[in-house]
């Protein structure tokens, strides 16, 4: 299959990338290209003009300071799974990127891309949903941060204007007593998310998971902050906001999880996504499944 | 418009002016005449195109020659020494790790790259790693045997 015929450009810097934006109104960036390729093949999409921005230095790597895990847009899901910053701080992150479809696509697709693209069967929108990520945007009017709530906006379809380009992302560190996951119903063909659940829990006196000692009986954790995203069966990564209700002062335990994850059917709308292998219908069905895992094994790295 | 990529597949560097939208896996089969790596599904699914760009493997049916412009490429045909097969090519014989052999070429690829990353997986991590490949005719029990076997001379080797 072939593309249909486009003009191509290298930028090796954001700023150049911002004038060839100006230049060329309507291209495409082109980062890893594992979701763009594709659709320029298929000639879903067929721009004038490509902007390749996959080899703009600045753009890569992983750093921490005080506490927020930066990483750069550029950034592989193989070096993104490989990081020990990422398995430290944002744990269920490492998990989802190196769950994505296959060696080969995690050695060129990169965290920028993933999110710009915002294929509803992504597992990483559903992460960063979860885990409270801003992203940083440089457009015509310079860089802006723009918080992770609102930026996804249905089927492919973000808050990036068409001359914005992503930096990076960044992800406040995980607490002393916090711990997160991400539990994923692969497509058995694509391995893109059927349904993928990501979840994340604190706990604490006070202000988090809180010890109770009840007279009698033996020492409890309980939940009061957790914050739960699922994604693949609805158009845009969703917040659990009654799952999260659930666990709030409740113990850690199986069943709180499982009485928390039943909720969700009053998180996921009407807009059921489905397709031939697993009906919108289904996949609500088996979706507290994945929640209650999530939940689980979250709870199990709480600090 | 065309633009000039300058691409060393397997040693030996090619220069040409391309239309950008060519692809890396037509660049290696066309113009750079190495035609062991296949086109199987040419929608990333099946890695019968997977070679490896500065020693990383990728699926060249979903990359730009463009992209790999400066790169150093690696086929199937690269992996011998001369004479001498690969660790893994000898043991994809020895195992008899093939039947039709399509897949082949993106497979020991595949399997240089677990190996890349994992000296010595389990046969569960093997099974993963080639999770991007699919062969039609073996039932991948003796890809996954040969790939073992690999594992194990590499480890003797030391
Ligand atoms: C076989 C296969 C299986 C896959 N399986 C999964 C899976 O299981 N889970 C999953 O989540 N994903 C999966 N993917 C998608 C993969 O993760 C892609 O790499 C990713 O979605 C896009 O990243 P990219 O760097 O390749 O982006 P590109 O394809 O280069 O770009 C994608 C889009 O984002 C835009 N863009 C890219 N970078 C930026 C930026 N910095 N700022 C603004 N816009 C930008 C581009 O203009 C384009 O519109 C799969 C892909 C393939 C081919
Ligand atoms: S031909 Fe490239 S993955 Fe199938
Ligand atoms: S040997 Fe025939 S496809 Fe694998």
């Amino acid at each position: 299959m072939f593309a249909a015929d486009f003009d191509y450009y290298r930028a090796d810097s954001v700023a150049a990338a911002g004038r060839l934006l100006a230049e060329h109104p309507g291209a495409k960036l082109l980062a890893g290209g594992h979701s763009l390729i594709p659709l320029l093949k298929l000639r879903l999409s067929a721009p004038a003009a490509v902007i390749d921005i996959g080899r703009i230095a600045e753009l890569r790597g992983i750093s921490v300071d005080g506490g927020t895990l930066r990483i750069g847009a550029l950034t592989t899901h193989a070096e993104i799974a490989a990081s020990a910053d990422v398995q430290r701080h944002a744990r269920a992150l490492a998990e989802a990127a190196g769950q994505i479809g296959d060696p080969a696509v995690r050695n060129r697709g990169t965290i920028g891309g993933n999110i710009a693209h915002a294929d509803p069967a992504s597992d990483l929108p559903t992460v960063l949903q979860a885990l409270g990520a801003t992203l940083d945007i440089a457009g015509p009017h310079g860089e802006r941060p723009v918080g992770i709530d609102g930026f996804f906006q249905g089927v492919m379809t973000t808050a990036l204007a068409a001359d914005d380009l992503l930096t990076a992302i960044r992800i406040p560190t995980a607490g002393q007593s916090q711990g997160s996951a991400y539990v994923k119903f692969p497509h058995p063909a694509s391995r893109y998310a059927v349904i993928g659940v990501a979840a994340s829990l604190t706990s604490g006196t006070g202000g988090g998971w809180r010890t109770v000692l009840t007279p009698g009986a033996s020492r409890e954790t309980v939940c009061s902050n957790a914050s739960v995203a699922i994604g693949g069966l609805v158009p845009a990564p969703a917040r659990c906001g009654a799952v999260e209700q659930a666990l709030a002062g409740k113990p850690l335990s199986d069943e709180t999880f499982a009485e928390a994850a039943a909720a969700v059917g009053g998180d996921l709308g009407d807009d059921l996504l489905g397709d031939v292998f697993a009906s919108g219908e289904y996949r609500k069905a088996v979706a507290p499944v994945y929640v209650r895992r999530a939940l689980a094994a979250a709870a199990s790295r709480v600090g | 418009m065309k633009v000039p990529v300058s691409i060393t597949v397997n040693g030996r560097r090619h220069e040409h002016e391309v239309e950008p939208r060519l692809l890396l896996v037509h660049f290696i089969r066309v113009l750079a005449e190495q035609t062991g790596t296949k086109i199987g599904c040419d929608t990333s699914q099946c890695g019968a195109c997977t070679v490896l760009i500065d020693g990383v493997a990728a699926k060249s049916c979903t990359t730009l020659a463009v992209q790999a412009d400066g790169a150093e490429v690696t086929t199937i045909e690269g992996l011998a020494d001369g004479e001498q097969l690969h660790p893994l090519q000898e043991s994809f014989w020895n195992k008899h790790g093939l039947q039709c052999g399509f897949c082949t070429p993106g497979m020991i690829l595949a399997a240089h790259e677990l190996l890349r990353t994992n000296a010595s997986p389990s046969e569960a991590e093997i099974r993963h790693g080639l999770e991007g490949n699919l062969c039609r005719c073996t039932g991948y029990q003796n890809i996954v045997r040969a790939v073992q076997d690999a594992a194990g001379a590499a480890a003797d080797r030391k």
